[in-house]
């Protein structure tokens, strides 16, 4: 693995509400590579979109609030800071893209206008020169006709091609870190196989890192490198995408797989739900997030959260099932071989 | 196998200004067994709800026939024949949250099937009520509170205790779980599954999540812009479509298996969904597929069935595709 371009570690942030304080995100550890793609994977509510959020300055501060945690980007940890060496981070350095391309852009601004607007702001481009690349960027998001294309408004534009644009935007700048956050959730498969391809093509051409926020494991298996599924604002497993599929050493991962049909000929198991919902996070549980749930649970779970526990090479996960004094076995549970306290 | 509903030549268009109409749903015939579940799937767009809502009798019928075990039934409903039809059809909607009143307690909102349409007594609903409440995992004592306070999987519970208190024999299932998360769709489409085997249900399940549509149904049916471009038994089309367009939607769903994607190609096709109010003349796929002749540019194809040369055994296949006449 080369050096990591964004490297975050134990990100906290809490969020004041009448009905009292929620900590969304419970102590978060990643990073991620030039030219690869970390997924974070979860279900509503785990606190992935407010992790990557947090990072690039977007959440409201109040009601929102860091209490720790780093995000360290080429030296510098970018947390709370809007500029690195005089360059804005967010737009620049990180790009992002969102789930709902519909509601996103600006419906009284022309498409071209609002791609140009990245390239003022941040380049420092003049009108005429950051339309023309405006233009440019459309066509390598492969837009038909772009000329004619970057002059129209969003409503003119079907989704999979606002979120093309969407994407143009986002790497206007060149970022070394593109975000994107649900960024096929709002459309059609065969569309999602097309943006999909493009945002690939993009990665190889650039050699940008890509943060890539699903719920679908098929998208997490098409595009990751490396996989962090997260469960009630924590890290339950962190690894390379053939160990989180394969390889698997938390029962909430294990579970999201039988969860879902798998496409195999003659294979017709049937679904294994998840009973119950994700804690409660404005008082979030003292042992594990996931106790209540797990079919494995023990005392220990409910009491005393688990450490995390090393599987292998930049596989870890937080499970008291890898306790060395640990002798229940449970089937696909592979015993961790070292644990960081 | 009797069929329980027969949709004929089922036509809906949408008027939207001066010679303006969205072909919705054009000219679609298709037969549903009794206890059978059919997935209906297809891009946005396509027509999958409009279908749907159209056999119920939420949409009129611009032409064309959907008959309920042999009674045909009216092209536009009135108060009368929703009374009449409301308690053999019913339908589970898409959105757990904008689907509940939020006014109306969960008591009321499932109970409200029982009072205006078999005119039982409050305590009687009352029982009802809580005994269906258990039925899809929620509790008795819960029917005394508001939508808001339950989470979305709890909701599309809710949805379908309402749909199925009055024990209707068929049920149009429009995207039920596609607006919850992956954990929570499998306790909802076993809850779906054991309530179709106890009470001999019969399913029509529109989806876009194609795995999961397999894997519920037993047959499946792939529409595109209004129309039907194949029908067949689940694994059958699945795993060895025929029509140029199925084999792009399978093939653009993404397996949740890393190796198996690594060796997979690309399958993604150029363009998108024409506008349904323009309908190009021919085959509606003409202007993406990638075997496009010269024929599908002005005739369009009709859904005939396949037979299979070498394997006389197949399932039934129905496929529009000029590749197979």
């Amino acid at each position: 693995m080369s050096e990591p371009i964004l490297s975050v570690s134990d990100l906290a942030v809490e969020f004041d509400t009448y009905g009292g304080t929620v900590q969304a995100v419970r102590g978060v550890s990643f990073d991620v590579a030039p030219g690869k793609t970390l997924a974070i994977v979860g279900e509503s509510g785990c606190g992935k979109s407010v992790t990557v959020q947090s990072i690039m300055g977007l959440i409201p501060i109040p009601p929102g609030r860091i209490t720790a945690g780093t995000a360290m980007m080429n030296g510098v940890n970018i947390i709370g800071r809007k500029t690195v060496n005089g360059e804005d981070i967010r737009g620049g350095q990180i790009g992002m893209i969102f789930q709902d391309p519909m509601t996103s852009l600006n419906p009284t601004m022309n498409i071209g206008n609002q791609i140009a607007e990245t390239l003022i702001v941040h380049r420092g481009y003049s009108k005429r020169k950051a339309f023309n690349r405006a233009i440019e960027l459309l066509d390598l998001t492969k837009i038909p006709e772009p000329e004619k294309r970057a002059k129209q408004y969003p409503f003119e534009f079907s989704g999979g091609m606002l979120q093309r644009a969407m994407i143009a935007m986002a790497i206007a700048c060149e970022p070394q870190v593109l975000i994107a956050d649900e960024p096929t959730t709002a459309l059609d498969v065969t569309i999602q196989a097309q943006i999909l391809d493009l945002l690939a093509d993009l990665q190889r051409e650039t050699n940008m890192a890509i943060i890539l926020i699903t719920h679908d494991l098929g998208v997490v298996a098409r595009m990751a490198d490396e996989v962090l599924v997260m469960y009630a604002g924590q890290m339950v497993e962190h690894g390379g995408v053939d160990d989180i599929f394969y390889n698997s050493g938390h029962p909430y991962t294990m579970g999201l797989r039988a969860a879902m049909p798998t496409n195999q000929p003659g294979i017709d198991a049937r679904l294994t739900p998840i009973d119950g919902s994700p804690p409660d996070l404005f008082h979030p549980p003292a042992g594990c997030g996931y106790c209540a749930r797990c079919p494995h649970a023990m005392q220990i779970c409910v009491d005393n959260p688990p450490p995390t526990y090393t599987l292998g090479e930049r596989h870890e996960t937080r499970c008291w099932l890898h306790h060395p004094d640990n002798n229940t076995q449970v089937e696909g549970i592979n015993k961790a071989v070292g644990s960081s306290p | 196998m009797n069929n329980l509903v027969s949709i004929r030549n089922l036509v809906k268009y949408f008027d939207i200004g001066p010679n303006q109409r969205v072909h919705a749903v054009d000219d679609i015939s298709l037969d549903i067994g009794e206890r059978e579940i059919v997935g209906l799937v297809g891009e946005s767009g396509s027509g999958k709800s409009t279908l749907g809502k159209a056999i119920v009798g939420l949409h009129d019928k611009t032409s064309g026939s959907v008959s309920f075990k042999g009674e045909l039934l009216p092209t536009k409903y009135g108060p009368q024949d929703f009374q009449r039809h409301a308690t053999h059809m019913q339908m589970i909607f898409q959105d757990p949250y904008s689907s509940l009143n939020p006014r109306m307690t969960v008591g009321e909102i499932i109970g409200e099937g029982l009072r205006l349409h078999r005119q039982l007594p409050a305590a009687t609903v009352r029982e009802s009520v809580a005994e269906w409440l258990e039925r899809v995992g929620l509790e008795a004592d819960h029917m005394s509170r508001y939508p808001h306070e339950f989470s979305g999987g709890q909701r599309q519970r809710i949805g379908i205790a309402r749909a199925l208190i009055l024990e209707p024999e068929f049920v149009v299932c429009d995207e039920p779980i596609s607006a919850l998360d992956v954990s929570v769709q499998a306790q909802v489409v076993n809850l779906l599954d054991e309530l179709k085997k106890s009470m001999g249900l019969t399913l029509l399940f529109i989806a876009h999540d194609l795995s999961m549509v397999r894997y519920v149904s037993d047959r499946m049916a792939v529409m595109y812009l209004g129309s039907l471009v194949e029908v067949g038994t689940a694994n059958e089309l699945f795993f060895n479509p025929k029509h140029p367009y199925t084999k792009i939607l399978i093939g653009s769903n993404p397996e949740p298996d890393p190796k198996l994607e690594r060796q997979r190609p690309s399958t993604a096709i150029e363009g998108e969904i024409p506008s349904p109010v323009n309908v190009p003349p021919g085959c509606r796929f003409a202007n993406r597929c990638p075997k496009v002749m010269d024929i599908c540019h002005h005739t369009t194809p009709n859904l005939i069935s396949l037979v299979e040369v070498d394997n006389a055994d197949a399932a039934p296949r129905d496929v529009a595709c000029h590749l197979y006449t």
